[in-house]
């Protein structure tokens, strides 16, 4: 059994503010947490839960209060365990005055690499992030996406073991998402490891192996997507319309209307009885499918449980 | 053309009028003001020491800066014939203490700010405390023992001292050799008008100032006068050995072949006997103006 | 080690791209055109104060770009985040923030070597030669190199830990009181208790004194600088700067970034 890439035990941060910095604020509590190696581990959570934190705290950009990380084995204090891991951070800025291929190949010196071998990556990086055309314009004309796309082609440039994206997608449209997410796989197709943070629950629910759901600063659960939600089914759907006007039956009680369309949801072992129901009333079945939690459901019935505990959820360390 | 560039064209010629209109304006706000303002000397910080440390590490820079202030200060007052110096003394002052081996500012001092008004600030001991300040931090250079003796000849009426300077300075191996010679005679002598000419001509031959050089010329020429009446007189003199009376009018000393023609001053004007055959200035001559203003001898 | 000069090359390139530097330069340069003017109605030390007024001009600008760039390296960088994947990779931080500094240094040089040149230039436009004792210009604008080196230091020092605008004010504030080191010792009042006066020289040789890189009187009027002065100052400058790096690498190592 491989070692996990990333083993988190017991990480911690809190922030002093206030007169003096006598009070302080967690935005990240006692989190516990493993990433296997190999599998692609989405990070999610609302804004201000504590995700940029955890990888903040993991490429030692800032200081836990307590606890401790291990990657690849090594601690995080290890330095020239740096070799082999790779980083985006959230929003990324770069240089304003340099080239893109300039930047590329300026981080790329502090690898062992040698200088063909350094051009070349140059070479294949932007090409591979769609940055070919734009590589001798300085960063500082560049969009949001294009630093986006650079910061990526900095992270996956020296073949890392471990790659680790603060929000990969942000500020990208839908056809650098979809090209994002396919290097993603592929980093996962050379047997790498993924760890990337997101709110955007739809692109984990397509790429995650596991995912883990922080919310207010503690880790709320973590499993394969399927897990998160539930696997049984929570009830089917069927959605009507009348022909004429009907008199009255208890599911249109019960069902909302959009348009000339009604949906009414009922639990799977009343479906056919429904359908009966229906077939009597004159009323015309358009379809009928079945209601699966999504991450999303998850997601906000944590969030809305966390607000009403009245606990600080926007926490952002200055 | 379009109308956006003609109006363009109409603000362009709007801003040039506009700034003509500023131009004069300001010409009447100056006749004004010329009018209204009163005389006012300003430098408001005096205290060298205060200077000194405001500097920083640019006390060079400073002191250079407040030597020219005082250089066109004096030459705008000598312009506007405006007696009052006051300034002279603080601005120097403070250029020497800024920086200490600023030597033109020392032989400057020495001259303007010793001479009697109008042609100086009539301050010689504070001059005398400049040379001293100067001497003390350059005693290599033994031009400052020429200005000293100059100062204590010319405005103190010192010929001990200034015996003693020109003594002084002449132990440089550099110096000029006369210092020494004129060391004695002035010790012997005092003042003679031999020796003034021969100090202001030693000015005016190694002077690179140009209001030190244009300084010394009028009194060269004030001196040159005053030789030239002594030779006049000494003539004057020989025709009363031989006729027995003095001469009148300088057409007698023609006819008795002690001189060839009627000699002139520097402005041209003809040099004239008074009633008791003395040599004078012709009254008509610029020279008497000027004689009054350099209060010298 | 590389990993300094790594960091050390790209600061160089990235400063000789921000066109700040460039109208500093030029400004200097103008000065040096100025200072040819002044001359010509500076009646007897017209050279003298070419040379006072373009070192003076080499000192400020000098000192102009080592505060304000010299805070911005660091506190640009954390600002703007560019710092972030930089320090993910495998480099101490303290390689960074030395490699800021070295890169900082040789931008210093290359300007203070062409402003240098431009004095010289202005030099010759009004002399027509050279002499022997213009040669000691150079002793004065490496004194100065060495008084923009340490405030450079400074700098960084001050902007790993506070805002960069406070950065800014300590900076300058220590460089003015740096000045004034040599007065705090001599300082006599009646009115101070031996321990106070005690105290007051102490703090005077903790500040760094940079009255010891002025050699403007000197060399303004022609006269050689004393090769022990230079020596010593070098051996201050080099002491001193790695006290501030290593107190500025210290502060650094244990800085949560934003």
């Amino acid at each position: 059994m491989p070692i996990p890439a990333i083993e988190i035990e017991g990480l911690s941060k809190e922030y002093p503010y206030g007169f003096l910095s006598l009070k302080k604020k967690t935005s990240l509590e006692n989190l516990t947490m493993q990433v296997e190696s190999g599998e692609i581990f989405g990070f999610l959570g609302p804004n201000g839960a504590g995700k940029s934190t955890t990888i903040k705290l993991l490429m030692r950009l800032i200081f836990p209060t307590s606890g401790t990380a291990r990657i690849l084995g090594r601690s995080i204090n290890d330095v020239p365990m740096h070799q082999k891991i790779g980083y985006l951070p959230e929003q990324p800025y770069f240089y304003d005055y340099l080239t893109a291929t300039e930047l590329l190949d300026y981080f790329a010196r502090f690898h062992n690499l040698t200088a063909t071998d350094r051009s070349e990556r140059v070479q294949r990086m932007l090409q591979k992030v769609g940055l070919e055309t734009a590589k001798k314009i300085q960063l500082r004309k560049y969009s949001k996406g294009m630093l986006q796309r650079v910061g990526l082609a900095q992270a996956i440039l020296h073949d890392p073991e471990v790659v680790v994206l603060d929000e990969p997608m942000s500020g990208l449209d839908p056809l650098g998402r979809r090209e994002v997410r396919d290097i993603i796989l592929e980093l996962k197709a050379q047997g790498r490891t993924v760890l990337f943070s997101t709110h955007i629950l739809s692109d984990a629910e397509m790429l995650c192996d596991r995912v883990g759901v922080i919310v207010g600063g503690k880790l709320r659960g973590v499993g394969t997507p399927g897990e998160m939600v539930g696997i049984q089914s929570q009830g089917m759907e069927i959605a009507f319309e009348l022909t004429e006007v009907a008199k009255r039956f208890s599911l249109l009680e019960k069902a909302t209307k959009t348009g000339a369309v009604y949906r009414v949801q009922l639990p799977e072992a009343e479906l056919y009885a429904g359908v009966d129901e229906l077939k009597a009333a004159g009323a015309r079945i358009i379809s009928v499918s079945q209601i699966k939690a999504t991450l999303e459901d998850f997601f906000m019935n944590l969030v809305d449980a966390d607000r009403a505990q009245a606990n600080a959820v926007e926490v952002s360390g200055k | 053309m379009t109308v956006k560039a003609i109006l363009r064209m109409v603000a362009g010629l709007l801003i040039l009028a506009g700034l003509a209109g500023v131009w004069h304006l300001q010409k009447q706000i100056d006749v004004t003001q010329a009018s209204v303002r009163v005389e006012q000397d300003q430098l408001t910080l005096r205290s060298p020491g205060t200077l000194r440390k405001m500097s920083l590490e640019y006390a060079p820079l400073m002191a250079a800066l407040y030597w020219t202030r005082a250089v066109q200060y004096y030459g705008e007052k000598h312009r506007l014939h405006q007696t009052n110096l006051e300034l002279l003394w603080p601005l120097l002052d403070i250029a020497t203490t800024l920086d200490p081996q600023i030597i033109p500012a020392y032989r400057f001092g020495s001259i303007f700010l010793g001479q009697k008004p109008p042609g100086g600030a009539g301050q010689a001991d504070l001059a005398v405390q400049l040379l001293q300040r100067g001497i003390q931090a350059n005693p290599e250079e033994w031009h400052l023992y020429q200005d000293l003796g100059n100062l204590y000849y010319f405005d103190l009426h010192d010929y001990a001292k200034a015996s003693a300077a020109f003594e002084e300075g002449s132990k440089n191996p550099s110096a000029y050799i006369w210092m020494k010679t004129m060391a004695a005679k002035i010790a012997a002598e005092g003042e003679s008008p031999e020796t003034s000419f021969f100090l202001w001509q030693q000015i005016y031959d190694t002077t690179k100032d140009p209001q030190i050089k244009k300084n010394a010329e009028e009194h060269l020429i004030l001196m040159r006068a005053q030789l030239d009446l002594k030779a006049i007189n000494q003539l004057a003199d020989q025709y009363e050995q031989r006729t027995g009376h003095r001469p009148t009018r300088m057409a007698e000393l023609i006819e008795a072949g002690l001189i060839r023609g009627v000699p002139r001053d520097a402005d041209g004007y003809p040099y004239v006997l008074d009633e008791s055959g003395r040599a004078k200035l012709n009254a008509d001559s610029p020279l008497v103006e000027k004689e009054k203003k350099l209060d010298r001898r | 080690m590389r990993n300094v000069w790594v960091v050390a090359t790209n600061t160089f390139r990235e400063a000789v791209r921000d066109r700040v530097l460039y109208n500093l330069v030029f400004f200097a340069l103008l000065m040096m055109g100025a200072a040819i003017l002044v001359g010509q109605i500076s009646i007897g030390i017209e050279e003298s104060v070419i040379i006072s007024l373009g070192l003076s001009a080499i000192s400020i600008i000098g000192i102009f770009i080592a505060v304000f760039i010299g805070v911005g390296l660091v506190s640009k960088e954390m600002d703007k985040r560019t710092l972030y994947a930089l320090l993910a990779k495998p480099i101490e931080r303290w390689q960074f923030l030395i490699g800021k500094f070295a890169g900082l240094a040789m931008t210093l040089t290359v300007n203070t070597a062409a402003m240098t040149a431009g004095l010289y230039l202005a030099l010759w436009t009004v002399k027509h030669t050279l002499a022997s004792s213009d040669v000691y210009l150079l002793t004065a604008t490496y004194l100065i190199l060495l008084k923009l080196t340490l405030i450079v230091a400074l700098a960084m020092l001050f902007s790993c830990f506070t805002s960069p605008f406070l950065a800014i004010l300590f900076t300058v504030g220590i460089y003015i009181a740096g000045l004034f080191a040599m007065d705090l010792r001599r300082l006599q009042a009646v009115n101070l208790t031996p321990a106070t006066m005690s105290m007051f020289r102490a703090v005077s040789y903790i500040l760094p004194n940079f009255e010891n890189f002025n050699v403007m009187a000197t060399v303004t009027h022609g006269r050689a600088v004393s090769a022990s002065l230079v020596g010593q100052c070098t051996i201050y400058a080099i002491l001193y700067g790695a006290i501030v790096l290593t107190g500025a690498a210290l502060v650094f190592s244990r800085r949560n970034l934003k």
